[in-house]
């Protein structure tokens, strides 16, 4: 048993997959498309050219960034449905600070420094108040985080019609463009920022580093798996779930940062994509072990770049991506249900 | 005249927040069994797409309520079944499945977007009752649905806290292990109550989109968010079905004059009192709880003896305690 287990979970998880493909094709014969055109269409849009999958690297950035600060909350034990909008609160601060040194003499390296640096700033700091709410407040995190998220959306929207909006009328598509001198650069003739992709990475591993190489990380998983019992044993639970909260919302306020700085240039009102909730299902799926964050994120990534194909090619909407999505981390749930009640009867 | 206009207003207030006392009630009664149902906020979305395009495909406006409710059903079972049977963590499983009916919604919606479908029949007088001065106005020249929420209030306060299944529920609920000892299967019950609160949640969903925001509208159609505003409501209403159907009302109460004072008031930008519910949320679940945070225990402990009674009672006023076993999986053995 103990020799086949491995290949046996690897089996049960291959199940899983094929539940959610076999459920998103009946949705999709549901919807009287060809399932696997569909599929299809996705690959395509995703893979069929050096530019398609720059820009789904592209969309990996900010999902590694959000997957990792997941994966920093989740083991503390923590909901911080919060990513959402503390990407946002990220964009937000890093917004600020290039409208208010735009036009000084700052060199341009160190402005785009200081943008960073706030964006990593404003998102912990959003991070911190779902915090204290949930530390001090007794309000639970997923309301807390997510209450706070559609704050921060209204706050975005009501900078770009109001205070910060495009000379003459606001408009949706957001502020006023940035200066190229402001850009992070990207890659002649492509969206993708090596800058972008650097910190992504990185981030990443810091995170796994920490969470499986170190002191704190070693507490903070003992505070998610047994607040009452770590402590008893001394450890100060409400400073490592502060700090859990700070890491996570300072990674998801460099995603939003970085949207700002290498993707949009401007603000923009959906400037956190729903990458802050993709985040969380990549953490879901990876079963929370950090080694598994790149590769499922990519993946995710591609499903939604490539999907944006299916309302040109095929006029469905392209919140398909999210169907799988969810159906796939809700087999991979259900499947690790029942191996574990094959294992108890065994 | 001024009056009458309020009257009128208030009477749209009670026929705003009847999809919430409906949804409210529903998931009020699965935690009451010790089940969370996070997807309440996704099967709101899914039910109202699925009512909309059913009634609109048959022309049958109750057939539409009717596959409001199966879905509302569908997503608890799975609930239940991924939680109970398969002992996966509730708020996981919940919070994909919230996430996912919403894709779906927008999805299979699609092709539904912006038709004009049956719209369930406008208020008519109950006789006598409507002609009571001020209540009349408010509570008897309403729609079908309004009624049914008024019996559904009173049958649900009935059913929990006077009848013997009711006593039951709040066992299987608060003590699982003495319940199950005195013959009670829990689990089983526990399917049936979150299938069932699932089926009032998902006549939400066609309440608005055959109702109070006839049509769907897709992204736009206005109906994210609210299933968060129904779980905050529950925990206000300290799983009560008649405290949480009165948060309802002072929720939708609230709406209201969000949008009154938006007219008088043109210097706050719409986008900010759209969201006021959120913010107002977290202060509501901040107020219930706070009773129960240590640093406020010590920091009353410190107050002079003449004030400390007073703000303690203040406090344990407003606290609310879920049902003991809220969340944890029950093992018969």
């Amino acid at each position: 048993m103990k020799s086949g287990s491995r290949w046996y979970r690897f089996g049960i998880q291959v199940a899983a997959v094929v539940l959610a493909l076999v459920f998103t094709s009946i949705i999709l014969l549901i919807a009287k498309a060809q399932p696997l055109e569909a599929y299809k269409n996705i690959l395509v849009g995703s893979f069929s050219s050096i530019e398609a999958i720059t820009n789904v690297i592209v969309v990996w950035i900010p999902l590694l960034l959000a997957s990792a600060g997941a994966l920093v909350t989740f083991t503390a034990g923590l909901w911080n449905i919060g990513i959402e909008g503390q990407i946002t609160l990220g964009a937000i601060s890093t917004t600020l600070v290039l409208r208010l040194l735009q036009h000084s003499d700052v060199s341009p390296a160190i402005i785009i420094f200081l943008a960073v640096l706030s964006g990593f700033i404003g998102g912990a700091l959003w991070a911190a108040l779902a915090g204290a709410l949930k530390t001090y407040g007794g309000v639970n995190e997923i309301f807390g985080g997510l209450g706070l998220n559609f704050v921060a959306t209204a706050m975005t929207i009501w900078l770009i019609f109001g205070p910060w909006k495009r000379p003459g009328i606001g408009s949706m598509s957001g502020t006023e463009p940035f200066a190229n001198t402001l850009w992070l650069p990207t890659i002649p003739g492509l969206r993708l920022s090596w800058w972008s992709l650097l910190i992504g990475i990185l981030a990443l591993v810091l995170v796994y580093v920490l969470l499986s190489n170190t002191h704190f990380g070693l507490k903070l998983k003992a505070v998610g798996k047994n607040r009452k019992a770590a402590s008893v044993f001394g450890i100060p639970t409400s400073n490592f779930m502060m700090s859990a909260f700070l890491i996570c919302g300072g990674l998801a306020g460099l995603a939003g940062a970085l949207q700002v700085l290498a993707v949009y240039h401007r603000l923009i009102p959906s400037i956190s994509s729903g990458y802050g909730y993709l985040g969380l299902m990549v953490g879901m799926l990876i079963n929370y072990q950090a080694i598994w964050a790149a590769p499922v994120a990519f993946f995710f990534a591609a499903l939604n770049f490539g999907s944006i194909q299916l309302p040109i090619v095929m006029k469905l909407d392209s919140s398909l991506s999210g169907v799988l999505q969810g159906a796939l981390v809700l087999f991979v749930l259900m499947m690790d249900g029942v191996r574990k009640r094959f294992e108890k009867k065994a | 005249m001024e009056f009458n206009l309020i009257l009128v207003g208030l009477a749209g207030v009670i026929a705003a927040a009847t999809p919430i006392v409906f949804a409210t009630i529903g998931e009020t009664i699965t935690e009451k069994a010790g089940v969370t149902n996070l997807s309440v906020n996704g099967t709101i979305i899914l039910s109202a797409m699925t009512g909309f395009a059913v009634a609109t495909s048959t022309d049958n406006l109750w057939l539409g309520f009717l596959a409001g409710a199966f879905v509302g059903a569908l997503v608890a079972a799975i609930v239940a079944f991924s939680s109970i049977t398969l002992k996966q963590s509730q708020v996981a499983v919940g919070f994909v499945l919230t996430l996912m009916c919403r894709d779906l919604a927008y999805f299979l919606g699609n092709p539904f977007m912006g038709l004009s479908g049956p719209r369930v029949p406008p208020a008519f007088e109950i006789p006598l009752l409507s002609k009571i001065p001020i209540l009349g106005t408010l509570f008897f020249n309403q729609d079908i649905l309004v009624y049914l929420s008024f019996l559904l209030i009173i049958f649900a306060n009935i059913y929990v806290y006077k009848t013997r299944p009711g006593l039951s529920l709040q066992g299987i609920g608060e003590r699982p292990a003495s319940a199950y000892i005195r013959g009670t299967n829990v689990n089983k019950m526990r399917y049936i109550y979150t299938i069932l609160g699932g089926a009032l949640v998902g006549v939400a969903g066609p309440m608005y989109s055959l109702s109070v925001k006839a049509g769907w509208k897709g992204t736009i159609s206005g109906l994210d968010g609210i299933g968060w505003i129904v779980l905050a409501i529950v925990i206000f209403g300290g799983w009560n079905p008649l405290r949480g159907s009165l948060g309802a009302y002072l929720f939708a109460f609230l709406q209201w004059l969000g949008l009154v004072l938006q007219t008088s008031l043109p210097g706050i930008p719409s986008q900010v009192l759209q969201v006021a519910p959120f913010p107002l949320m977290i202060l509501t679940l901040l107020l219930v709880n706070i009773g129960n945070a240590e640093w406020v225990d010590r920091t009353i402990m410190g107050l002079p003896e003449n004030v400390r009674p007073a703000i303690s009672r203040l406090l344990r006023s407003m606290k609310t305690n879920p049902p003991s076993s809220l969340g944890v999986p029950f093992e018969n053995e």
